[in-house]
């Protein structure tokens, strides 16, 4: 009998509720994943708005069992259109001692606990370093606790297949899954018709998963355990097609998008680094649109292939994370003095130095604006959402050209790893972008062709090597002003300096004002930049609702700023600016506009949340 | 490669800067043999590229009336690489020197010899760093006393073409500065192979260096210093070319055959194109003043380049597209909200 059959025969009590949070956690060979990932497919098909975000452990494989190989997934589903993956737990999934451990201290007072019991043995506990065993010993009286046999009940019902100890195992994360579904009112269609496509070469794989994943649904409805199912409406979504997306998977698709608006290729230089890896597997798919992709050998030779091939006409790309961002750091000066277009991708990860390779963090936001010698002014954009990391690659590439200038993107793990439902944009009603490289006609019947003689926006033309006539010499020397000579000259240096600095300063004129939401003048700004978003929008929201005049802003540009921000920042009493740093937008609001803010740094190696947010507003604010 | 219609002359590659190296220094005469070659391979201007580091060898393209770049320290293969794999039609040529590309650079050097990318990559080996003003360099003779290895350095000395060797690089070649003709030829020979050429050019710093391939350049002593190598030819030098080299197990022996009762055809023969590298390694090891130097071209081999298969890559892929990018978006779980 499949669940969707039983709808109307709800033997349980049924409570609606307007969203919630859960996560899954278990070893990083449990599955969770996987599960988290089939939880949420049938939680966008059902209808809710969603968002998630994995938390792997930094290792490949650390010993099974131990806090460092805790795997976790969480999900955030809603009948209201949200915008994090949510701050406390409604409910937690752990399949052993060490995934209660990590993850406990995230469940709220009196959120639902669900433990495989099975694994709560003397030597797992140790493990976890646990002196007692919690399902014992009343520590966990605070929360509604299911110790549930899940080891056993899997085994159980997948006896009837021919699988070996290990398969069976392997299939654990099903039961789970078809009890949390049952739990939240979860259709379980979508997950058997992928188990049956995944696994459709193998029919013991397919009969057990889908054997144990019924068998878990059902153990919910039946055990006297659950007295209540949980229901989550589906929400109010602007209408239209929809996917769900990652910030990484976006971001790719923005360049290929970015490539087929300006009729160009893109070369994609990287070096393998975590979270920035995935940029490259998905970006070597798609050849057939125009993308070329070198996996180099360290991440200088990623920005100075990505650089040359600027340099012959394609669109230079290279992407990687805050280390990798570091070695590129002489490569991009070189950028900035020959004027050539170069998008590079930092998604941030928590430093210094190798930090927390798998936690995000926002602590490269000023070595992205000044981490190189001399004044080496370039733009710096970071995405705000994953289906924003699309339009942040347009934007790049769009800025890039226009201006011939290098551009940062600064994604960061967090915005690169969640995942959200994504109305597939509908690309015919994007503007081209102009892309323009001359020819012998330039130099109008004289001898002399200008590759530093500028437009009216102070940029240079995109000569490209083939082009009879436009033979030209550039590189990290100073250039002279107009012929790029090399020069030594101390006037023309200082020219070329400020003319560089001004170039950047003008694309101003040509990006989006800022946007605020909330009252337009009053009591409290919150300023966020990135990733931090989505809390801070939604904590602004919450204090709104309740009657307090905050309002919120989400710087997209870094360099230079909107042109309407000063006149913003100075239409509210207090600011408060949250970033996952010590403080380093703050630094910069402060030095440019003069103007006293309040920092929320968070450097956990994990988002802000929206409840910090609030928290904070509250004491600005003086309200309890 | 698109061929030039115009007869080009080796005034048209000069540039208007002044050429800012030291009177005397071995570069001018790279340069000017280089201005030689270019007209000669029937190439267009517009589709020649250099592309240098840092140092003095890497002033190059600045002189070059081509199309340039000027890049940072020990970085010129990566930029090559990225060009040459965006644009297969532009003949790509790297400058570096001996610390350029094998101290800071020897990293990419290497990438870019064992992907065999099509560019000619010209090494100006003058044992120094020039534009620093004379320290050691990674091919500074073991003991050698600099400003900053005032009692000797104690570093061991690279050798370039056992490196590029070890990197497999297709094509690799020796030639001095001061031989005009055969500078010339080398050039010729790298332009037109089809992959990763390498040219180790001995060139004298006439302020931090002078003298150190006096072996190689003095009319005299080049004769028993020097062995110049020639496909399918014996292995024979000195002024009378009465002597040789002989392969003694795995030791290479110089001998005076003739004395010694040998024909030429006992003397171990030049292969360019021996698929192991195994000659061309004993060639390598042959250094001065145990050896006569091999100059010329050690090996010439022929295998698929790193550009040309990925270029090959997209075509095919593009060729092969059957959907839209509208379609790619719609691609994977989709689901309507009305």
């Amino acid at each position: 009998m499949l669940p969707e059959e039983r709808k109307t025969t709800h033997r349980k009590e049924v409570s609606t509720l307007d969203h919630v949070v859960i996560r899954l956690a278990g070893d990083s060979g449990d599955g969770m994943q996987l599960a988290g990932l089939k939880f949420t497919t049938a939680s966008v098909i059902f209808g809710n708005d969603i968002s998630t975000f994995p938390d792997f452990p930094g290792e490949i494989r650390a010993p099974a069992g131990t806090l460092a190989g805790v795997s976790g997934f969480q999900i955030h589903f809603s009948s209201n259109i949200i915008s994090t993956p949510g701050d406390e737990l409604d409910a937690l999934v752990v399949m052993n001692p060490a995934a209660l451990r990590v993850n406990l201290a995230d469940l709220k007072p009196n959120g639902i606990l669900i433990v495989n019991q099975d694994t709560f043995s003397a030597k797992n506990l140790k493990k976890a370093g646990y002196n007692q065993n919690p399902l014992e010993d009343d520590s966990l009286r605070n929360f509604r606790v299911y110790p549930v046999s899940i080891t056993t009940l899997n085994q159980t019902a997948v006896e009837s297949e021919e699988l070996t100890f290990k398969q069976i195992n392997l299939t654990k994360n099903f039961f789970a899954l078809g009890l949390i579904s049952w739990l939240f009112d979860r259709p379980l269609t979508s997950t058997v018709e992928w188990i049956e496509e995944k696994f459709k070469h193998r029919p013991t794989i397919i009969n057990a998963n889908i054997k144990t994943l019924k068998a878990g649904y059902n153990y919910g409805e039946t055990t006297e355990l659950f007295p209540i199912q949980y229901h989550v409406p589906p929400a109010k979504m602007d209408p239209g097609l929809y996917k769900y997306i990652s910030g990484n998977e976006a971001l790719s698709l923005g360049l290929i998008a970015a490539a087929n608006l300006a009729k160009k290729e893109i070369f994609y230089g990287a070096y393998p680094i975590t979270p920035a890896s995935d940029l490259l597997h998905e970006l070597v798919k798609h050849k057939e649109f125009g993308i070329r992709v070198f996996q180099a050998e360290d991440e200088i030779a990623a920005i100075g292939s990505a650089i040359g091939a600027s340099f012959g006409g394609l669109l230079g790309v290279a992407g990687t994370s805050g280390p990798g961002f570091s070695l590129m750091t002489e490569a991009l000066g070189l950028a900035v003095i020959t004027e050539l277009p170069l998008v590079v991708i930092n998604v941030q990860r928590a430093g210094p130095s190798t930090g927390m390779p798998t936690k995000p963090e926002q602590g490269d936001l000023l070595q992205a604006l000044f981490g190189r010698n001399g004044e080496s002014p370039l733009p710096v954009i970071a995405p705000q959402t994953p289906g924003d990391c699309f339009e942040t690659a347009i934007e790049a590439v769009r800025i890039a050209m226009k201006y011939m200038t290098p551009v940062v993107i600064l994604s960061d793990g967090f915005v690169a790893n969640t995942i959200d439902p994504w109305k597939i944009p509908d690309i015919s009603q994007y503007e081209q972008i102009e892309v323009q490289h001359p020819s012998k006609e330039i130099l109008k019947g004289s001898e002399r062709f200008y590759p530093y003689l500028r437009n009216e926006n102070l940029v240079r033309p995109w000569a490209i090597p083939g082009t009879e006539g436009l033979e030209y010499r550039t590189g990290g020397l100073e250039k002279e002003d107009k012929t790029g000579g090399v020069s030594y000259d101390p006037l023309n240096h200082e020219k070329l300096v400020k003319t560089r600095a001004e170039k950047i300063r003008r694309i101003t004129k040509d990006i989006q004002i800022q946007k605020v939401e909330g009252p337009k003048r009053g009591d409290l700004l919150v300023l966020s930049w990135g990733s931090t978003y989505g809390a801070a929008y939604t904590a602004a929201e919450n204090m709104r609702k309740q009657g307090f005049s905050v309002s919120n802003a989400n710087l997209k540009y870094l360099n230079p700023f909107p042109q309407n921000l000063e006149e913003i920042l100075q239409s509210y009493e207090k600011i408060l600016i949250p970033e996952m740093n010590l403080g380093q937008l703050q630094f910069l609001i402060q030095a440019r506009y003069s103007i006293k803010t309040t920092g929320l740094a968070k450097v956990q190696g994990r988002p802000i949340q929206v409840r910090e947010i609030q928290n904070k507003i509250s004491t600005i604010l003086g309200v309890e | 490669m698109k061929k030039s219609e115009q007869v080009l002359a080796p005034k048209d590659f000069a540039t208007d800067l002044d050429v800012r190296w030291c009177p005397g220094c071995g570069d001018y005469s790279i340069l000017a043999n280089i201005k030689k070659t270019l007209p000669t391979l029937d190439i267009p201007k517009e589709n020649i590229v250099f592309i240098s580091g840092i140092g003095c060898s890497s002033r190059f393209p600045y002189y070059m009336n081509t199309y340039g770049m000027n890049t940072i320290h020990g970085r010129a293969p990566t930029f090559a690489t990225g060009l040459k794999c965006s644009r297969p039609d532009l003949s790509v040529w790297v400058i570096t020197g001996d610390g350029d590309g094998l101290s800071i650079g020897g990293n990419h050097l290497m990438h870019a010899m064992r992907r065999n990318v099509d560019i000619k990559i010209l090494l100006f080996n003058n044992q120094i760093y020039g534009l620093t003003k004379g320290q050691y360099s990674p091919t500074s003779i073991f003991g050698k006393r600099t400003k900053s290895s005032p009692t000797g350095s104690l570093d061991y000395a690279v050798n370039p073409i056992s490196w590029a060797l070890g990197a497999e690089a297709s094509f690799i070649a020796r030639t001095v500065y001061s031989y005009g003709d055969h500078m010339r030829e080398v050039l010729r020979r790298a332009a037109d192979h089809k992959g990763t050429a390498f040219i180790e050019i001995y060139q004298n710093c006439l302020i931090f260096n002078d003298g150190t391939f006096k072996y190689a350049t003095d009319k005299e002593l080049r004769y028993d210093n020097i062995l110049e190598l020639k496909h399918g030819e014996p292995m024979v030098f000195g002024r009378d070319r009465e002597k040789g080299i002989f392969l003694h197990g795995l030791t290479p022996k110089v001998i005076k055959y003739k004395e010694a009762g040998f024909t030429e055809y006992d003397l171990l023969i030049h292969d360019e194109y021996a698929t192991e590298p195994t000659l061309a390694f004993f060639l390598s090891r042959m250094r001065h003043p145990h050896f006569p130097e091999p100059v010329g071209v050690f090996r010439a081999i022929q295998k698929e380049t790193y550009d040309g298969m990925l270029e090959q890559s997209m075509r095919e892929a593009i060729e092969a597209r059957t959907k839209s990018f509208q379609e790619l978006l719609h691609e994977g779980e989709t689901w309507t909200v009305t």
